[in-house]
């Protein structure tokens, strides 16, 4: 009797899942970690060379191993044969998990108001579950650079992976504070301002910067001499790009506004990034002269002048690079981050070449933001955020087939995917009433 | 005497300024490319010779007729000029947000030939675009087909004149934030975009059948009707319902495209063309049944809250379920590789070669309704052509030589840096432009003086 009922409650605990599921229908299938070898691919590792018939060997989050025979002992084997393994690709320069919906001002947090907000943080904004996010990995895209946008100082940057339930889960080891530079150009036909008030905002906007900057070597001063200082967060962050703790980005791109931001840089003995960098080819001399690292893009994009041959946006970081700047491409994006391996592409066939280009989404951003340690490439010892294609990723007619960030293997889904799944053959068809 | 001789030549050329639309034919012979005809198959190493404008020999071993010039395509690829569905490109005006109806205008009107746009279009390879009306109204202005044929000073040079007319509806958010929330005035909801699209369909089988009265009645004996008064709006209306005009109707939420499915069942309207069409994956069988199809981006989405829930699958579901489909551009900077935007859909959703290259030549030539003329490389038709280095769908592809009508409009090698046919004069300094997305993207262009300036601010979404 006993064992009868012992084995009726067994039944029904065994059942209760079904049961309490009962609404739900199908499977979620999650993000998941282990131990996974990669098995007989041609492996691009962008800074060791390309191995064929390699295998990589995946566990806690690193790569622990790059070779042709590895131990397959506790791992998931995927078969690799006849596909290619390339380090996840990296955009520099981003505004994803930041904005949801670009015309719902509800859902837009990458700039606040005030011209000075250094203290704006991009990694407490980021919204790990932003659609976006799931139709950005599934292309290769693993790591991205998000920044605030908008005034003088709009806020401070974050490089995150996207695989991650909180913003502390995705960060990855990098931030630096945002500058828009002053600028003389456009902003497109709304913009009608005569060429005298350009220039006039211009040294304005300059005149300000320096006034701001001066401050902040006054409290960092003040700081380092151990005064008591009242509570001025825009100013404390500030003093940490003048203490080199953290880099200045700087949105720079009319030709004659790189100049003035070279000059401007000079003797600060800061670490600086300039960002944009649209006619970067104008003054590219300048810019390797000063060594200071670029991320430009987007390379799909219109020439900033008339009189400009057509080409000079995708010609841009060939140029760049040609005259010796340390280049990393970005989109500028939110929704479609997804198409950095297209713009990598047209920087290839424009003058950059396929290896620099590829150089350019891993090792470069990585060196940029001082993470080469962990980022760029497939090495022993990095993070393994790999992807696996049946061909080169930059190529449209290449699928990925595997996603790994952080060492989670990351589902091949999400809204686009699950709608493309639906709606192929819909039930019912075609039905008249 | 060569005073004399001047005079005469002066006034040759002004008659044929006024024979209007002398625009030039080429004949030139490309040789040993691959032919990717698009509907007839590709060809190696394979010869096309155009004369007069006109391809009118595919095949092997061609030898060029004298005086034509032959260009060695070996090792390159050929394929027919892009047709761009929707483009702003080479029109001063965009929008004419007045009214939620104002079928009354024309593109035709603001053409300007001397855009530069024109000729960033043709280093992408495309040579014809549809320069559309904006979407501020649920019925905007008439649309232009263009031919890019870069250098022509007459804007009526420029226009595809042998194409059939077309015109501009818009659905959802735009045509309800400007009238509606802008105005205060109907439609401020999808309901009342149905509405003012019945309501004017109404009133021009009203004026039609005045007219028609008025035909009927005008030779009878003692007849004291007079005609009714002419309206140019309304006469629109009623050549849509006639057959004469084909719509292309902004679009992106399934609802509102199956509304006006439904409306055009009702009014017996055949000639509909979705643009944008964002949601048209969800009401594939319906547009692929009752429409003449849809122009769709190749990955647009999330920028506004009708375009949130898309796919970048949508061509290829559009394309399996039968409907005609085209990627456009809508953008000065698409325009400029559109062959990238088509070879997106091997990338979602496995399309063929062929198909992903008919979703920017014949299937947008058909829904302008020119694939008589243009879309594809077969004897008889239009020489638009573009060779590229390697193929059109990778995404290290760069267009060679554009060619339309036979004459070459772009060359990688040979053209200059700066093309502008026109530098203004007053222009001290050459205006820098960045990141100018509205300099791209121009379907909300013009609108901003009938809105206040909380709306105005979310201008920067356009489409």
């Amino acid at each position: 009797m006993n064992r009868i009922l012992v084995l009726f409650c067994m039944t029904w605990i065994a059942l209760l899942p079904s049961v309490g599921m009962a609404q739900i229908d199908g499977e979620f299938v999650k993000p998941r970690t282990g131990k996974f070898l990669l098995k007989n691919a041609t492996v691009v590792t962008v800074t060791k060379g390309t191995l064929s018939n390699a295998s990589v060997l995946l566990e806690n989050g690193k790569i622990i191993g790059v070779g042709a025979s590895l131990p397959s002992e506790g791992a998931e084997i995927i078969d690799c044969s006849g596909l290619f393994i390339y380090p996840g690709m990296i955009d520099g320069g981003t505004r994803l998990g930041l904005v949801e919906v670009s015309s719902v001002p509800e859902t837009v947090d990458y700039s606040d108001v005030g011209n000075v907000t250094p203290n704006m943080q991009a990694l407490t904004t980021v919204n790990p579950n932003s659609e976006a996010i799931g139709v950005t990995r599934v292309s290769g895209v693993t790591t991205v650079l998000t920044v605030p946008s908008g005034g003088l100082f709009p806020g401070t940057a974050a490089l995150i992976n996207l695989n991650g339930y909180t913003p502390d889960q995705m960060y990855g080891g990098f931030k630096a504070v945002a500058m828009t530079f002053p600028s003389s150009g456009r902003r497109g036909r709304f913009d009608r301002r005569s060429e005298e008030d350009i220039k006039e905002d211009g040294e304005k906007a300059l005149k300000e910067a320096n006034e701001i900057w001066d401050n902040a070597k006054s409290y960092l001063e003040l700081k380092k001499s151990g005064a008591e200082l009242s509570y001025f967060p825009e100013m404390e962050q500030l003093s940490k790009v003048l203490s080199g703790e953290l880099p200045l980005l700087i949105e720079v791109n009319a030709a004659s506004d790189i100049l003035s931001a070279i000059q401007w840089v000079e003797g600060k003995n800061i670490k600086v990034i300039f960002t944009g960098v649209a006619e970067g080819w104008r003054v590219a001399e300048q810019i390797a002269k000063a060594k200071i690292p670029v991320v430009t893009g987007p390379v799909q994009d219109l020439p900033t002048r008339q009189s400009d041959r057509y080409d000079t946006p995708y010609a841009n970081a060939g140029k760049l690079a040609k005259a010796g700047v340390k280049v990393a491409l970005r989109t500028d994006e939110e929704e479609n981050v997804r198409n950095l391996p297209f713009h990598a592409a047209f920087a290839a066939a424009y003058g950059l070449g396929k290896e620099e280009a590829w150089k350019a989404v891993t090792i470069n951003p990585a060196e940029i933001f001082g993470v080469a340690d962990q980022y760029g490439s497939v090495e022993v010892g990095k993070k393994a955020n790999l992807i696996v294609s049946t061909g080169d990723p930059f190529e449209t007619r290449s699928q990925i087939l595997h996603v790994f960030i952080d060492g989670y293997r990351i589902p091949l889904s999400n809204r686009h995917i699950r709608l493309y799944q639906e709606f192929l053959e819909r039930s019912p068809g075609l039905k008249a009433n | 005497m060569k005073k004399l001789f001047y005079l005469l030549l002066a006034f040759f050329g002004l008659g044929c300024n006024f024979s209007q639309a002398q625009v030039q034919k080429g004949s030139v012979l490309i040789k040993n490319a691959t032919v990717l005809t698009v509907t007839k198959g590709n060809l190696e190493s394979a010869d096309v010779l155009v004369q007069n404008g006109i391809i009118t020999q595919i095949g092997k071993n061609i030898t060029a007729p004298t005086g034509v010039q032959a260009i060695d395509a070996t090792g390159k690829y050929l394929m027919p000029g892009i047709i761009d569905a929707h483009s702003h490109v080479a029109l001063d005006v965009v929008n004419e947000a007045s009214a939620p109806i104002t079928s009354e205008v024309r593109m035709k009107d603001v053409v300007n030939p001397f855009e530069i746009g024109i000729y960033r279009a043709l280093a992408g390879g495309v040579t014809v675009s549809h320069a559309m009306h904006g979407s501020a109204n649920v019925v905007g202005g008439q649309n232009a087909t263009l031919k890019h044929r870069w250098g022509a000073k007459d804007p009526a040079d420029i226009i595809m004149q042998d194409a059939p007319r077309t015109i501009k509806f818009a659905l959802g958010e735009n045509p309800t934030r400007v009238h509606g929330r802008g105005n205060g005035i109907q439609p401020r909801s999808r309901m009342g975009v149905e509405a003012v699209i019945r309501n004017g369909f109404n009133e021009a089988l009203q004026y039609k059948k005045a007219w028609e009265t008025y035909a009927a009645a005008k030779n009878t004996k003692g007849n004291t009707l007079t005609p009714p008064a002419y309206n140019e709006r309304l006469q629109t209306l009623a050549d849509i319902l006639d057959g004469k005009i084909i719509i292309h109707c902004h679009s992106y939420r399934a609802d509102e495209i199956y509304m006006l499915i439904n409306v055009a069942k009702d009014f017996n309207i055949k000639k509909l063309v979705f643009q944008h069409t964002n949601e048209g994956f969800k009401v594939a069988p319906e547009i692929a049944e009752y429409t003449m199809g849809a122009s769709v981006f190749a990955d647009w989405w999330a920028y506004k809250m009708e375009v949130y829930y898309s796919t970048a699958f949508n061509a290829a579901i559009l394309q399996r379920n039968g409907a005609i489909t085209s990627i456009n551009s809508d953008s000065a900077e698409l325009i400029r590789h559109l062959y990238h935007e088509a070879a997106k859909t091997q990338r979602y959703g496995g399309l063929t070669d062929d198909e992903a290259l008919a979703m920017i030549t014949i299937n947008p030539a058909k829904q302008l309704g020119i694939e008589d003329k243009v879309g594809s490389i077969e004897v008889g038709k239009q020489a638009d052509l573009v060779i590229f280095d390697s193929h059109p769908l990778s995404s290290y592809a760069v267009p060679q030589m554009t060619f339309v009508d036979g004459i070459k409009y772009f060359d990688v090698v040979a053209d200059k840096d700066d093309q502008r046919q026109l530098v203004s004069a007053t222009e001290m300094v050459e205006p820098i432009f960045l990141r100018a997305n509205e300099e791209a993207h121009r379907c909300m262009q013009d609108v901003e003086i009938f809105l206040d300036a909380f709306d105005v601010a979310f201008l920067k979404e356009k489409h």
